[in-house]
């Protein structure tokens, strides 16, 4: 398998991490999903650092962010399917 | 994963070591500076200075002496000098220590001054380190260490390869007899459901479940000026690409593996009494603190998962650090004893990651330096509950 720009830890889950270094808006990511071992692609909309995330699909302000199969927050803005998700849009239900 | 061989010193109380320290321990802050003196005269002793032990009460005492007494019984420690402002508490430390048989003589400064303290701990010194230097090491079994684990500087990396290469090392050496633990309650929060399952017995998982409860209730809600978003995560973190706690919390629960139940839920420094296995630790998340808790309540090699280039070592503990992120790998390699950021590529699997933490585990345990130990990493910090008297 060639190297995967993001990886996703769960099936269930609606955001992925970017694995790579300088990953730029517009790439055809190959995207694998870790616990299934099973890949899908998907362009990135903006330039996302290593780490942080990408939306899978549309995510609407209010909905829960999922990843590990989990949740992990909430979205306090939209965010497009492609898009970097971090704390401009996702918030802790915590604190 | 090929059988470990590996060795060690075995201490008077049958406990194994895999350093030979020998330790100058203050028994408070006004005994730093006799401490170092010592050290420098003495040479192949070390001394750990502190910023407490003065004016301590209640719990935070206890905690206090558990951190001292602790450090000094690590088997990683062959003899141990301590030096206090006055006889008592000074002699606390002594006789805790010496519980273990190992080799150990207190000092107090009043009624004698600095240079005469300074000279007479000297002269021990010199006897203990002489002593020391002639101890040998022998062959031990695995199931002789005692490993911990903490994470630090976390980012996404650290829950997609270093904490799951952690987990994988401990549901393959567990099993053969090790003692394991993990701590950090504030980074429990969000994945504190997950966290409770793992408790050995129902009874447990509610002395757990009360110990998590009352660090957001007596820590969190008694002191937030307004949420927790700017220390958890920490400006690291959230650089890393980590957005939330309860992200957080899940990728640093990689570490514990799948298989494993913890035995007991500790207070900070207190030692296991429930035989092999997990067990967990009341600690911060603030890397030094918790590694001194850990390495005093008796675990001699740690763990330690980084993603964005945590550098903290320990005094007395030598301390792994395992990184995913091949960022990391390329600005800061003096810093990694072990590169797992083959699983991000796709070219290693968490199988292949936690054998080559095994297998650099092996070779520590038998004397290989880390990379915070040739760096000089030895950040010992003590665990202040609240303000002192």
């Amino acid at each position: 398998m060639s190297i995967p720009q993001l990886l996703v830890h769960n099936p269930e889950d609606n955001v992925g991490v970017v694995v790579v270094e300088d990953l730029k808006a517009g790439t055809d990511m190959l995207c694998v999903i870790t616990k299934t071992n099973t890949a899908f692609h998907l362009t990135v909309n903006d330039d996302v650092p290593i780490g942080h995330k990408v939306a899978l699909r549309d995510l609407k302000s209010g909905e829960t962010a999922i990843k590990y199969g989990e949740d992990i927050g909430k979205m306090v803005a939209d965010a497009r399917k492609g898009s970097h998700v971090h704390t401009q849009n996702l918030k802790t239900k915590r604190w | 994963m090929n059988e470990m061989s590996i060795s060690g010193w075995r201490r008077e109380n049958n406990r194994v070591g895999v350093r030979n320290h020998v330790l100058i321990l203050p028994l408070d802050d006004l005994s730093n500076a006799a401490c170092e003196a010592v050290a420098n005269n003495i040479k192949g002793t070390m001394a750990i200075p502190h910023a407490y032990g003065r004016l301590q009460f209640g719990e935070d005492l206890e905690v206090h002496f558990r951190t001292l007494i602790g450090t000094g019984s690590n088997p990683n420690v062959a003899a141990v000098i301590v030096i206090g402002i006055e006889p008592s508490w000074t002699s606390r430390v002594v006789d805790g220590i010496r519980k273990t048989g190992k080799p150990v003589e207190g000092f107090w400064i009043e009624q004698h001054g600095d240079i005469n303290t300074i000279a007479s701990a000297s002269r021990k010194a010199k006897e203990f380190v002489q002593w020391a230097s002639e101890l040998k090491r022998e062959p031990v079994p695995v199931s002789d260490l005692w490993i911990s684990t903490k994470c630090g500087e976390s980012d996404t990396t650290t829950g997609l390869a270093s904490c799951p290469a952690v987990g994988n090392m401990y549901d393959k050496l567990i099993p053969k007899g090790i003692y394991g633990v993990f701590g950090e309650t504030s980074e429990i929060t969000g994945g504190e459901h997950l966290a409770r399952k793992r408790a050995i017995s129902p009874e447990i998982e509610e002395k757990w479940f009360k110990m998590w409860k009352a660090y957001q209730e007596d820590v969190i809600e008694a002191h937030k000026t307004d949420d927790l978003s700017d220390s958890q995560p920490t400006k690291g973190n959230i650089l890393g690409g980590l957005t939330t706690i309860e992200e957080k919390a899940l990728g640093n629960l990689e570490k514990i593996g799948h298989n494993s139940k913890f035995l007991d839920a500790l207070q900070p420094a207190e030692a296991p009494a429930r035989g092999p296995g997990l067990y967990y630790m009341d600690t911060s998340s603030a890397a030094a603190e918790c590694v001194t808790l850990m390495a005093a309540a008796g675990y001699v090699i740690h763990t330690f998962p980084t993603g964005q280039g945590n550098v903290i070592g320990n005094p007395i503990v030598p301390v792994i650090k395992i990184t995913g992120n091949p960022r990391t790998v390329r600005t800061m390699p003096e810093h990694i004893d072990v590169d797992v950021s083959g699983v991000l590529r796709r070219e290693m699997t968490i199988d292949q990651a936690g054998d080559a933490l095994i297998d650099n585990i092996g070779r520590t345990a038998n004397g290989r330096l880390t990379a915070a130990e040739a760096l000089g990493h030895r950040e010992f910090s003590m665990t202040k509950l609240y303000r002192s008297a």
